[in-house]
């Protein structure tokens, strides 16, 4: 992609521009993220950056934790602030997050294995439609499918249950195994699963010891985007959960929408870090994923 | 399932049919061109429907025969009122056509008897028509709503347009970012890579949140600005709870869902094409217009319905970024699921949020069909 040596003049500015251009949009999508991280180390009870911060040499005074000590519930004299209620009701919201999350990923890792085992077979008749149908809820608006979901869970009286929040997650995050699956089995090579059965495992153990094994990174991968976009999740919780049922997505849908507070940028700085954990495990996965099966990097 | 059950939810009338069967009834037997004011049996089975139905139900029902005409609440509750008083000392009327008049002179009122024909089928078009701003006249014609009860349309404009507007911005950003990760060595690009999957693996609400402190009046670019002298202090920019706020978060936030699927597009594309192009004779320009461009375009078509089709559904950023005048019509959904319980209108705004959404779906099938979506 480097210039060839004899570019003239005009195709050089069109080039530098390009690459400007380039470096503009990649800073677009990265700026925000890392602007909030300073920010929650402030003092001061507004989002913003303030002249303390902005000093040389840096003012020691206008930084602080006080708004992570907010966060875990610690409301002692020197983090209270007039503005910002403290209270412990983010830590219960992490509780929930994790406990919805996980719940609902395991289950929906569990279905979306099997449904991406039984769509991988060659002669699956209706595969079209099947697919289509299990990965609606990643196409259609969560809008649509919460307010569905709500319609549906009134019927059944599942509303404002955890029951009912935990199901709903899993309908949204099986797609995404499916997906993360089916794409590991695209290399797979069925004539192991025979092999395995004529030397006389039963299925269940052909899958523990043979399938299992060697889809593992794609099942794992799919498992944290389910777990993702479980933690992720806040318009079917605020339809779906009752008002004592918080969550962290819901929690800073509050925060936003009443009292602003630096406390969200804290929450907000702890998932951008559990994102960038998250997205280096699942690169890992992949990479050693396509070495398994024999892809080589182009 | 669900949404089998709520496209159901959006002609579903059977509730105020399950309250007054009789009165229905009855009422279809009227002959509208005879008489002005129905039969006597109408009202005597309104009157005993009232008298002794479920006092739930009728509440409900109440609700659901508001939307069709502002005042049939307190007409009911009023009746009903009276009608218990009667039935209390055990003095049941003679003739129930004067007495509901005088309990309430409105049921002498020929149009509320026209509003109650929008209710008498199990089914009803009615809330497919109040989400876009038409409702029925008293001889069942549809028309449009009043000047300022109009806001279904407009809202359905801005979604389409806020849309339109998302997917070109993300395609003329996008294009650029993704041929230069196509063309570079794996290695460079794999680690610019991470520019891109990182905002889409982020939360959508930390990235909402950081917008609102990017953009907001004492926000970093309001402040870089005026550092910079390039505004006055008091002259700093509305950016957020509006229009270009909505806009500018939805950009970014949808962004890495045109870059991907164009770079594995361009990624297969081979070099030696364009070189090929200009060895011929082809100017740079013209290379990429008429060889690589036309090359790209599923991997654009792809990204920008994808990336379409994700911005006319979406609720979280414009609710949190847009204040009044930038929210979509998921907030319309949302409001009427929450606030105002109108199922059967919010159902069908679902349902033709729907319909849109199949009717590009479709198209992307065509085009590149399902199984190409990538994650990262």
């Amino acid at each position: 992609m480097a210039l060839p040596s004899y570019a003239t003049p005009v195709q050089r500015t069109y080039y530098y521009a390009y690459l400007f251009f380039c470096a503009v949009v990649f800073f677009f999508l990265i700026a925000p993220l890392f602007a909030i991280i300073p920010i929650s180390f402030s003092v001061s009870p507004f989002m913003v950056f303030t002249e303390g911060m902005l000093a040389w040499p840096p003012d020691p005074e206008a930084w602080s934790l006080r708004w992570y000590k907010n966060m875990i519930g610690d409301c002692s004299a020197d983090v209270v602030s007039s503005t910002v209620p403290c209270s412990t009701k983010w830590m219960k919201g992490t509780v929930n997050s994790f406990y919805i999350g996980i719940i609902a990923t395991v289950i929906a890792t569990a279905l979306g294995t099997l449904a991406a085992l039984g769509l991988s077979r060659p002669h699956m008749p209706y595969k079209g439609l099947i697919m289509a149908i299990l990965i609606s809820p990643m196409i259609v608006p969560l809008i649509i499918t919460a307010a569905g979901m709500f319609f549906f869970y009134a019927r059944i009286n599942l509303v404002y249950t955890f029951t009912g929040v935990i199901l709903a997650h899993v309908a949204l995050a099986t797609p995404f195994v499916v997906i993360t699956v089916t794409a590991t089995l695209v290399g797979f090579d069925m004539n192991m699963v025979k092999a395995a059965q004529s030397l006389g495992a039963k299925p269940i153990r052909t899958f523990f010891k043979v399938i299992m094994p060697l889809i593992l990174p794609g099942i794992i991968s799919g498992a944290l985007f389910a777990f993702i976009t479980s933690f992720d999740e806040v318009v079917i919780v605020m339809f779906m959960a009752s008002i004592d049922q918080l969550t962290i997505p819901k929690q800073m849908w509050a925060g936003i929408r009443q009292e602003i507070s630096p406390v969200i940028l804290c929450m907000a700085t702890c998932l951008v870090l559990l994102s960038i954990f998250l997205l280096t495990t699942v690169e890992l996965l992949r990479r050693r994923s396509e070495r398994l099966r024999g892809i080589k990097a182009r | 399932m669900p949404i089998g059950d709520m496209l159901f939810r959006s002609v579903d009338d059977s509730q105020i049919n399950g309250v007054f069967p009789n009165t229905f009834n009855e009422y279809k037997k009227w002959d509208k061109e005879k008489d002005v004011l129905p039969p006597e049996e109408v009202y005597k089975a309104l009157f005993e429907e009232l008298a002794y139905g479920e006092k739930i139900q009728i509440g409900r029902a109440l609700t659901r025969m508001n939307y069709s005409k502002s005042g049939w609440k307190s007409l009911i509750k009023t009746t009903s009122r009276q009608i218990k008083k009667a039935v209390k000392k055990d003095e049941l009327p003679n003739n129930y056509k004067e007495f509901l008049i005088s309990a309430n002179e409105k049921w002498a009122d020929p149009t509320f008897w026209y509003a109650m024909g929008q209710m008498v089928n199990n089914t009803t078009p009615i809330y497919y028509w109040n989400a876009l701003d038409r409702t029925y006249d008293q001889d069942q014609n549809v028309v449009m709503q009043d000047e300022k009860r109009r806001i279904y349309i407009k809202t359905w404009i801005k979604t389409l347009k806020i849309s339109v507007y998302v997917t070109i911005f993300c395609l003329i950003l996008g294009f650029p970012v993704a041929h230069l990760l196509a063309n570079l060595p794996l290695r460079y690009s794999n680690l610019l890579m991470i520019f891109v999957l990182l905002p889409f693996w982020t939360s959508l609400l930390v990235r909402t949140t950081a917008w609102i402190v990017m953009l907001q009046q004492n926000g970093v670019i309001n402040g870089i600005l005026v550092w910079l002298g390039i505004l006055s202090d008091d002259g700093r920019l509305q950016l957020v709870y509006n229009e270009t706020g909505t806009l500018i978060a939805m950009t970014q936030i949808l962004l890495p869902f045109m870059i991907l699927p164009l770079y594995s597009v361009m990624r297969v594309i081979p070099k030696s094409h364009m070189r090929a192009a200009q060895n011929l004779g082809a100017k740079p320009a013209t290379a990429f217009w008429r060889v690589y461009l036309p090359q790209t375009i599923p991997g654009m078509s792809a990204g920008g319905l994808l990336v379409f089709v994700l911005a006319i559904g979406y609720f979280i950023t414009p609710e949190l970024v847009g204040g009044k005048d930038g929210k979509l019509i998921g907030h319309w959904i949302a409001y009427h699921l929450k606030t105002t319980l109108n199922w059967g209108l919010c159902a069908a705004l679902g349902a033709i949020l729907l319909g849109v959404m199949l009717i590009f779906y479709w198209l992307y099938n065509k085009i590149v069909g399902i199984d190409n979506i990538k994650l990262g």
